[in-house]
């Protein structure tokens, strides 16, 4: 069994949040019976932005809850995703009669839950919207499936919706905005070490030493295929390749990138992978316009990265550049 | 403690005690959280049943469903929440073949509802859909009640195990699409195990 800095493995997430919530008490309040943060001077006058989703995933979604960005974030138990009354009381805390707009990654569990709070706020006369991240390009996208998963792009959706919504515009208004983001990001993941959550006494998957995992997800459910591994150029080429294709971007596209830790990757290494990001976009006339380049979503002690890309124009750039006090997106 | 609540504390004995188990069909194919998930759910279960004072069946079983719901999380919480909502909606007090049937019916239209799966997409579907035909096919046949339960039984049985070489095409599973072939799905599994213990208990 490895080792973990945890002490009872049940009560991981509250402890978590007693951690956030002591280090930055002006910044963040945490809801009495749930395992929700939400902005310190919540409600404030605007259509409110809710995410959250399973914990394990820090600096998600927590670290963006602020001015500019998220009004609130729920955590769910690790890997898994909030209860609808979370979820509901969170919307319940951050609603200025403005309306609250709901950012939820492309999993089965979540988009049910969030859901059923939608329907639990509703009937208590909250209007609420919803947009469903999924930028994962490594899982096919087909009816017949449940679909992309969402990862690291969410960030733009919270920083970009969060935005405008400061600007006061309507619930209407974000959620397409949010569309928008959601239309024009891509990302791709990879694994060289698994994780483990915990309660459980093995990891999620397992990777022999020479092995990597290509199209990994963030809850360790396995990727796509699995090779022996590579060098960081090699594996960039993979990620990056697989995210310019899928939209696809094409020269003289402007865009914003993340390259993502996966909890366990030194910045060196994600370092050494923007260069490789940075070479392929120059050598297909791709202009960068912002770089992200540390950890956004990570996978617990997962060592791994991802590679997200958002396609930019005016407006988008305006809003990914307004003011945020989250520091992670400055 | 009534009947029913005895079945469901039995029930949550099988999955607590089976929390590993689950857990470890589910990093086969999902995110290892399966059991951690249940066996949360349904120790909460234990401890409302604890204080709790309930005056029919259905009220039990509600009590179930918006605990789980409450608790649970995951994909598993929504489904068996709704699951065990829809069936308290139905259930009569006195037991009979013909009311099983009607909430089995229930279950399966809340899952649908809920998930959107069908048969044969490698979910708790898979092992729930089968059982209650048997106890369709046997009620209109005729059954007595008892043999009706143990052809439920073994068709939950078989269902869960007809999962093995199914691809995913709902949930987690889904992601790893042919790879997700040769495991047993853990939803289906703690579904029969759900199934098994009902109708142990009243055999
Ligand atoms: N859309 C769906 N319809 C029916 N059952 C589903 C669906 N999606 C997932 N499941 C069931 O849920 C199980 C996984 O539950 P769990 O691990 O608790 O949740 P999560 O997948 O969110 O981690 C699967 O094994 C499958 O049986
Ligand atoms: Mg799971």
């Amino acid at each position: 069994m490895k080792k973990k800095l945890v002490n009872n493995p049940d009560d991981v997430v509250e402890e978590m949040l007693a951690g956030v919530v002591a280090a930055e008490p002006d910044r963040y309040k945490k809801l009495k019976d749930q395992n929700v943060l939400v902005r310190a001077d919540a409600p404030v006058d605007k259509v409110a932005l809710v995410s959250g989703g399973g914990s394990g995933h820090e600096p998600t979604h927590g670290g963006y809850v602020g001015p500019g960005m998220l009004d609130a974030a729920v955590a769910g138990d690790v890997f898994t995703s909030p209860t609808p009354d979370a979820v509901y009381e969170a919307i319940k805390a951050v609603d200025s009669g403005n309306g609250v707009f709901l950012v939820i990654k492309n999993y089965t569990g979540d988009v049910m839950n969030f859901e059923m709070a939608e329907d639990m706020a509703e009937a208590d006369g909250i209007e609420t919207a919803h947009v469903v991240v999924n930028d994962d390009v490594a899982v096919e996208d087909s009816t017949y499936t449940s679909g992309r998963r969402g990862v690291a792009g969410t960030i733009f959706v919270h920083k970009i919706a969060g935005a405008l919504a400061a600007q006061g515009a309507s619930l209407q208004e974000v959620k397409e905005i949010a569309e928008k983001v959601v239309a024009n990001v891509r990302t791709k993941g990879m694994a060289l070490y698994p994780c483990r959550v915990p309660a459980a006494d093995e990891s999620t998957f397992s990777l022999e030493e020479n092995e990597m995992e290509l199209g990994i997800g963030i809850h360790g459910e396995p990727g796509t295929e699995r090779t022996e591994v590579k060098s960081a150029d090699e594996i960039v080429n993979n990620l990056v390749t697989d995210v310019i294709e899928d939209l696809p971007f094409s020269a003289n596209d402007e865009v914003a990138v993340i390259v993502n830790g996966m909890g366990g990757t030194p910045l060196m290494e994600l370092y050494i992978a923007n260069r490789k990001v940075n070479e392929i976009l120059g050598a297909k006339n791709i202009d960068i316009y912002k770089t992200f380049v540390g950890e956004y979503m990570t996978s617990l002690e997962m060592a791994g990265l991802s590679v997200t890309l958002l396609k930019l124009d005016d407006e988008l750039k305006e809003l990914l550049d307004a003011p945020t006090a989250v520091d992670l997106l400055k | 403690m009534n009947k029913t609540e005895e079945v469901f504390n039995k029930i949550a004995d099988k999955i607590i005690d089976n929390k590993q188990y689950l857990t470890k069909l589910d990093s086969a194919i999902g995110d290892g959280d399966h059991g951690i998930n249940m066996a949360r759910g349904f120790s909460e279960v234990k401890e409302e049943f604890e204080s709790a004072e309930f005056d029919s069946n259905s009220a039990v079983v509600k009590k179930v469903a918006m605990t789980l719901i409450s608790n649970v999380g995951g994909a598993s919480g929504p489904l068996y929440g709704t699951a065990f909502l829809q069936a308290s909606k139905v259930m009569e007090e006195d037991l009979s073949l013909k009311n099983a049937v009607k909430i089995g019916e229930a279950v399966i239209e809340g899952i649908k509802m809920r998930g959107k799966a069908e048969q044969g997409d490698k979910t708790m579907l898979d092992a729930i859909i089968p059982a209650v035909n048997a106890l369709k096919e046997d009620y209109e046949a005729g059954v007595e009640l008892e043999e009706a339960l143990q052809d439920c039984l073994e068709a939950a049985e078989e269902g869960k195990e007809s999962t093995i070489p199914l691809v995913a095409k709902k949930g987690r599973a889904s992601y790893l699409g042919e790879r997700s072939k040769g495991h047993q799905d853990p939803g289906a599994t703690s579904s029969y195990m759900i199934i098994e213990t009902i109708i142990k208990e009243i055999i």
